[in-house]
């Protein structure tokens, strides 16, 4: 069994941890607040000596990602980490990966979008790379973070899979507090992942391929999308087996649903990220006044539990989707349109109400979540739904 | 002690409200507690007014928010006193701790704040400018907060700062660091 | 191994290589592009000096070189892009329209 240690570390400090753990061959980085300390305690680790990696500093997140896809098609164990601004400009490049089926891992310090310039969390950056096909996971805590690291890497080289996997965690709230974090000991993390052995790798000689074909009109671009659809599929059951697995070495427990106080609830929030914490803190209260008030957090946005979640809330009088971005113009963020597409299949029609909050680093106050969970009370008791999205916490002429 | 205690530091960038924040948690985790430490990050430079986060507790910490209702304030730096409402928040019951060579009574007269929330006053520049020669009142700040609070244990405490500056200094300098704490803890007066 | 796409046209997303990943190496030779040609190279044995610049600049390398001396041109590949011509110092190759009577045009 492995060996734990409790640390005061903050999560990038963790996610760090993780990827020397996971030996990757090589890192090509740039820094970005609030990501910056994943890749500088990662180089000075490099430096150190402490692990083997072929650490390339680039001149941007553009070059960043392109170095990491070359590295990845030649057969390294690839990672790297980026944020915000970073993540957009890697957005071209963050569809090759997926596309050439490159299992390269990143963490994302979620941070809002310009303008106005802002360098604090939300989900905008992350919700912008939504449809370039990586397996994504959220973390609540610093702990989460470490424990998504590993899982990813097992994730992304599994032969039923073969995408890249993103694991995010919430800028500054996430990557910069000192919290309470258990990791293992090395040996148990790199028996875990093990060694990666690429089937198409450049650098092997005796099986010469080459990656980055043309298929154009006419080709085989649309067979080649939906192997990667099925590849994104196959991640739902390789994600779960991957986390059992996990959760054995670790004894912490994983479900890409997880919920809390689901078993008698009335009403429920459906949030992603660090506000589960705020959320659950918040149920805890409303539940010892004798509300029936439930949580359900989302672990692993793709691919989207979008049965897992209708289970979660099965029956329920009305719920509420957090969304820590906008999608303007659409009947409300990207969360709560999956959330009412999960829930289109369901016998009865649940309200679903969607509350943007906390964008640009906004703070999350718990008199916010009460408000949310005020809402879902009164709607479960016969009254209006309000009309969405409701700005949570903006402020309003009185 | 109650479940959770939270402190919120209040300084300018470069006085080491940050790494005593930091500092204060993880001495309450080798007391097995639950704790958190985050600083209010912003644009900030060297002595613009900055605040830090301290979350103390018995069983594990669920929220990310920042803290509104401390039960303790630390003022690293009393020129904040005119331009940062300090006290803001504070619980009925709380305690402030200020920086400066002000008496309490005075202090308190500055501030609005809750009748039953006591202050208290050291002069952690003048004890540090003695003991470590250099001005870094963060480190005696935490004797005092000790003395006022028993928040985490001093010893524990002062055994953490000597490994953490056993990686840079000599024991000289640890010593230093010891006296300047056992300084402020015997030196703060309460108001 | 000879990598098998004679069916490619019939293949469903099951038998495409997973990545777009082409397994075999240089089997872009099997790719007959001479067929898009409208003009081809001809040399002028006399003219040539055997200065290789025309094997240099080939984009398709269809200049064939044997004992560092240029032979024939490979018309399997050549798209008659007329580049060996232009680079030519001594006039030596001329591009002749595909369909005509080789070999003295000029």
């Amino acid at each position: 069994m492995p060996e734990h240690k409790t640390l005061a570390a903050t999560g990038n400090t963790v996610v760090a941890e993780a990827m020397r753990q996971c030996k990757p061959d090589v890192m090509a980085a740039y820094p970005i607040t609030p990501q910056t300390t994943i890749v500088e305690e990662y180089a000075a680790m490099v430096a150190k000596g402490r692990v083997h990696t072929e650490y390339v500093t680039v001149e941007s997140e553009h070059s960043a990602m392109s170095a990491c896809i070359g590295a990845s098609a030649a057969g390294a164990r690839v990672m790297t980490a980026t944020s915000s601004q970073g993540l957009a400009l890697m957005w071209e490049e963050l569809h090759i990966a997926a596309g050439m089926r490159l299992p390269i891992v990143m963490a994302n310090a979620n941070r809002a979008l310009s303008a106005p310039i802002n360098i604090h969390c939300d989900h905008s950056d992350i919700m912008g790379a939504r449809d370039a096909g990586w397996v994504t996971y959220f973390a609540e805590t610093a702990q989460e973070a470490y424990d998504n690291t590993i899982m990813a890497c097992r994730v992304a080289e599994h032969p039923d899979v073969m995408l890249p996997v993103m694991t995010t965690l919430d800028g500054f709230i996430t990557t910069h507090s000192i919290d309470r974090v258990s990791v293992m000991d090395d040996e148990s993390v790199s028996g875990f992942v093990g060694q990666y052995v690429p089937k198409t790798a450049l650098l092997d000689l005796e099986n010469p391929v080459m990656h980055g074909a043309f298929s154009g009109l006419g080709g085989p671009y649309f067979e080649f999308k939906k192997q990667q659809r099925i590849a994104m599929e196959n991640a739902r059951k390789v994600v779960k087996d991957v986390a059992e697995e996990y959760a054995k070495l670790s004894g912490r427990p994983f479900d890409v649903v997880e919920t809390w106080g689901m078993e008698d609830a009335e009403t429920a929030i459906v949030v992603m990220g660090s506000t589960a914490g705020n959320t659950r803190h918040v149920a805890r209260d409303l539940r010892a006044k004798g509300e029936r008030m439930g949580l359900v957090k989302i672990r692993v946005w793709r691919p989207f539990p979008h049965v897992e979640l209708a289970a979660a809330l099965k029956g329920l009088k009305a719920v509420a989707v957090l969304d820590r971005a906008e999608s303007f113009g659409a009947e409300g963020g990207p969360l709560f349109l999956e959330t009412r597409s999960a829930l289109y299949d369901a016998a009865e029609r649940i309200p679903v109400v969607d509350y943007i909050y906390g964008l640009g680093g906004s703070d999350v106050k718990l008199e916010l979540i009460e408000r949310a969970y005020k809402d879902l009370s009164d709607i479960a008791a016969g009254g209006a739904a309000p009309a969405g999205p409701v700005y949570l916490g903006a402020r309003e002429e009185a | 002690m109650q479940q959770l205690t939270e402190i919120r530091w209040h300084a300018r960038a470069g006085q080491g409200a940050v790494t005593a924040a930091k500092v204060v948690a993880e001495t309450a985790l080798a007391a097995d507690q639950y704790m958190q430490a985050m600083p209010e990050y912003g644009p900030e430079r060297m002595g613009a007014p900055i605040k830090a986060f301290t979350r103390i507790s018995k069983v594990p910490i669920e929220i990310h928010c920042n803290i509104e209702n401390p039960d303790i304030v630390v003022v690293l730096d009393d020129s904040l006193l005119e331009i940062v409402n300090v006290a803001d928040g504070l619980v009925d019951d709380g305690v402030i701790v200020v920086n400066t060579c002000t008496p309490p009574a005075e202090v308190r007269a500055r501030l609005s704040m809750p009748a039953n929330a006591r202050v208290a006053c050291v002069d952690a520049s003048g004890i540090a400018l003695d003991t470590i020669k250099r001005d870094i009142p963060n480190t005696p700040m935490v004797g005092a907060l000790i003395k006022l609070t028993g928040v985490v244990d001093m010893e524990a405490f002062k055994s953490l700062l000597a490994k953490n500056l056993s990686k840079k200094f000599g024991q000289e300098m640890i010593d230093a660091n010891w006296a300047s704490v056992d300084r402020a803890f015997e030196e703060v007066t309460v108001a | 191994m000879k990598w098998d796409i004679s069916e490619m046209g019939s293949w469903t997303y099951k038998q495409f290589p997973q990545g777009a990943v082409i397994p075999e190496a240089g089997n872009s030779n099997d790719y007959i592009t001479g067929g898009w040609r409208s003009e081809r190279p001809w040399r002028n044995d006399e003219k040539c000096t055997q200065c290789l610049l025309c094997w240099i600049v080939c984009p398709d390398s269809s200049v064939r070189v044997a004992d560092e001396k240029v032979t024939t041109f490979d018309l399997d590949h050549c798209k008659g892009c007329g580049i060996c011509a232009q680079v030519c110092p001594t006039d030596a190759i001329d591009m002749v329209p595909e369909g005509c009577d080789l070999p003295e045009v000029k």
